[in-house]
């Protein structure tokens, strides 16, 4: 018979000896996982949602010219002056619109890098929304309706109308949730817009667009490309920002850094425009796993005081096991292994109960308005979590058993049979 | 050609706390194979104490202790209870049969752990094993279903299940009525005429030790009579 079958079978019975003190030690870990894999599922899931409200909609680097002096002047740029102190005065800005140059041979340029998922270009205008007598200040947003759904998820987001109809109407327009709600437009109704040069155009309400943002709904709206083009009065060359995803997101910053070399243009990246999310989210993160840690840690302190009770019980056993040719080490493993049981069965268990209260929360209602795809409580499966919940609880009961079992590994049968 | 199976020579065993006092002084003897030997003295005079270290479990003495022609000295944990598994059967006043198991498994566990044979050829020698000690029909109860007597006669059995080459017994019959002693002493005997067992028993009872083949006396942590 197999060394390490033999000490199994000893395990066992000793465990079905003291099978209800064994159960409530179980029942222990099985709680602390229980609570770990809930809680991590929640918090994750909330994590990925609250993540996604921004990352999803935001580039992972935006190719741009922002409106700002030139930093080389003229006069510099004269070999003769070298040497002489420039006086130069009221810098302003060059008039010029921040069009992209030669926007299509960047992006597709961009759409052959193999570090590139997708791009997405886009148009933002300045316009006022005409409500009778009243001017309110808006932002139009030209965008390419298939690049931005399948890139941004824009179908999301988008409450009432369908998305498409901004490609295939033409002056169609999605109005933010609160700007049409101002302007008391309905779908079908045909709006006015005035531009920042004093153009007036007619668009056609298609849509409602809820970003779950209140301050951008009221402000935001969306046309294609093309009609931003037309209500500016530009070519269809006309671009403003391209808009990448990368695959890796965290290449963003060194990526952005070659574009905006490679491209003499500005780049921003994701991690300098949204810093503060991470932080969020690994907070939320490390706060779940000290819960469960802490409840593991009171669990193994259970199993601790049970085998030190059993070893006082179990003296005589263990000096006879001493006598006939049991090792200390074997005496050691048997003890380990009753606290590997409890641990990997009651662990196991907390797997079980903590998926079920995952699915449980997954079934509460969790209606926002800042979240118009969101219905219940969002809960991540991700077995990552089920992996280091059993790792975790078998970590936990070994060292809880460790010490009890040392102990009875050191115990001196003389000394147990010579007292009787 | 030499027939000790067990041979000690000088042994010296101290206790140092609070004052150094020998327990042991200078002991040698030597076992020849198929003796039934006792070690008697009066309470106190050290022979239980030779006895553990004999059964390899106290390495805490001076002296050279030889089983089986192998020096015990300098060894392992392991290798000790490795040396106790094959060679030793104990029989202690106390049965210290395990309750969680039943009687036939209590008599297989050091031959399983020995894993020299496999389970089935364990069962019938286990099974053997307390059909000499006629106490087979209890062979499925729980050891705390039997009398004294019979914990006593399985653990006899436990103590023969690996073909031990010596049997130590540290007042195997102290706790037994004079009926179920006289029983054990019968086994012993038996053991030891039909099977050529060795056996060395430390008993304080004059009757049980004169009716062994040697008696060894021993008198303040000293043998005074050798019994040849």
């Amino acid at each position: 018979m197999n060394r390490f079958k033999l000490i199994y079978e000893i395990a066992l019975q000793l465990l079905k000896a003291r099978w209800k003190q064994t159960l409530v030690a179980a029942i222990g870990v099985t709680f602390s996982i229980t609570m770990f894999i809930t809680l991590l599922g929640f918090m994750n899931g909330l994590n990925t949602l609250l993540d996604g409200l921004i990352l999803n909609r935001t580039p992972h680097i935006k190719l741009y010219n922002e409106i700002k002096p030139s930093a080389i002047q003229p006069i510099e740029k004269d070999s003769t002056l070298n040497n002489t102190h420039h006086f130069i005065e009221s810098i302003k800005p060059f008039a010029g619109k921040p069009e992209i140059r030669n926007a299509s041979a960047i992006m597709n340029y961009l759409k052959k890098d193999v570090r590139v998922n997708g791009v997405a270009p886009k148009i933002s205008a300045q316009v006022f929304y005409n409500v009778g007598a009243v001017d309110l200040t808006g932002a139009i947003n030209g965008i390419d309706v298939e690049a931005e759904s399948k890139l941004f998820f824009f179908q999301d987001y988008v409450v009432k109308g369908n998305y498409v109809d901004l490609k295939n109407i033409p002056n169609s327009i999605i109005l933010g949730k609160g700007a049409a709600d101002k302007m008391l437009a309905k779908i079908g109704d045909v709006i006015q817009v005035t531009t920042a040069k004093g153009d007036r155009v007619q668009l056609k309400v298609v849509g409602y667009f809820q970003s779950g943002l209140a301050d951008i709904d009221k402000v935001q709206s969306y046309t294609s490309i093309s009609t931003a083009q037309k209500i500016l009065g530009k070519p269809n060359s006309y671009i403003t920002d391209i808009q990448i995803k990368l695959k890796v997101i965290e290449q963003a910053p060194k990526v952005a850094k070659e574009y905006a070399r490679l491209f003499e243009i500005d780049a921003e990246d994701i991690q300098t425009a949204n810093a503060q999310f991470e932080t969020g989210s690994s907070v939320r993160t490390t706060i779940s796993y000290a819960v469960g840690i802490t409840l593991l840690i009171v669990a193994g302190f259970g199993i601790y005081n049970i085998l030190n009770m059993m070893i006082y019980e179990k003296m005589d056993s263990i000096a006879i096991l001493k006598a006939t040719g049991f090792s200390g080490k074997d005496v050691k493993y048997i003890f380990v292994s009753i606290a590997l049981s409890i641990g990997f069965f009651g662990g196991l268990a907390g797997l079980g109960f903590g998926f079920l209260a995952s699915a449980g929360i997954d079934q509460i209602p969790f209606n926002t308005s800042a979240l118009p795809t969101v219905e219940t409580y969002p809960v991540d499966y991700n077995p990552k979590y089920y992996v280091i919940g059993i790792i975790f609880s078998l970590i936990t009961t070994y060292f809880a058993g460790l010490f009890p079992a040392k102990k009875a590994s050191k115990i001196d049968p003389v000394i147990i049979i010579r007292g009787k | 050609m030499s027939n000790k199976i067990l041979e000690v020579k000088n042994i010296v065993k101290q206790f140092h706390d609070p004052i150094t006092i020998s327990v042991l002084k200078d002991i040698s003897f030597s076992i020849d194979k198929g003796e039934f030997v006792s070690i008697t003295g009066k309470s106190g005079c050290g022979k239980s104490t030779l006895l553990y270290v004999l059964s390899t479990m106290d390495t805490d003495y001076e002296g050279e202790l030889i089983i089986d022609g192998q020096s015990m000295a300098k060894r392992k944990e392991a290798e000790l209870a490795k040396v106790r598994n094959e060679k030793i059967g104990f029989v202690f006043q106390f049965h210290y049969l395990l309750n969680e198991f039943s009687v036939l498994r209590n008599v297989m566990l050091p031959a399983l752990k020995m894993n020299k044979f496999n389970k089935d050829e364990i069962e019938a020698k286990a099974i053997e094993k307390l059909k000499i000690l006629e106490i087979e029909k209890e062979a499925l109860k729980r050891p705390n279903q039997l009398s004294g007597g019979q914990k006593q006669r399985v653990a006899i059995a436990r103590a023969l299940i690996n073909d031990p080459i010596i049997i130590l017994g540290d007042e195997p019959t102290g706790n037994l009525d004079k009926k179920n002693s006289q029983n054990v002493f019968d086994i012993f005997k038996e053991l030891s005429q039909s099977f050529g067992q060795s056996l060395l028993i430390v008993t304080h009872d004059a009757d049980f030790a004169d009716r062994t083949d040697r008696i060894i006396e021993m008198e303040d942590g000293k043998i005074i009579s050798l019994g040849k």
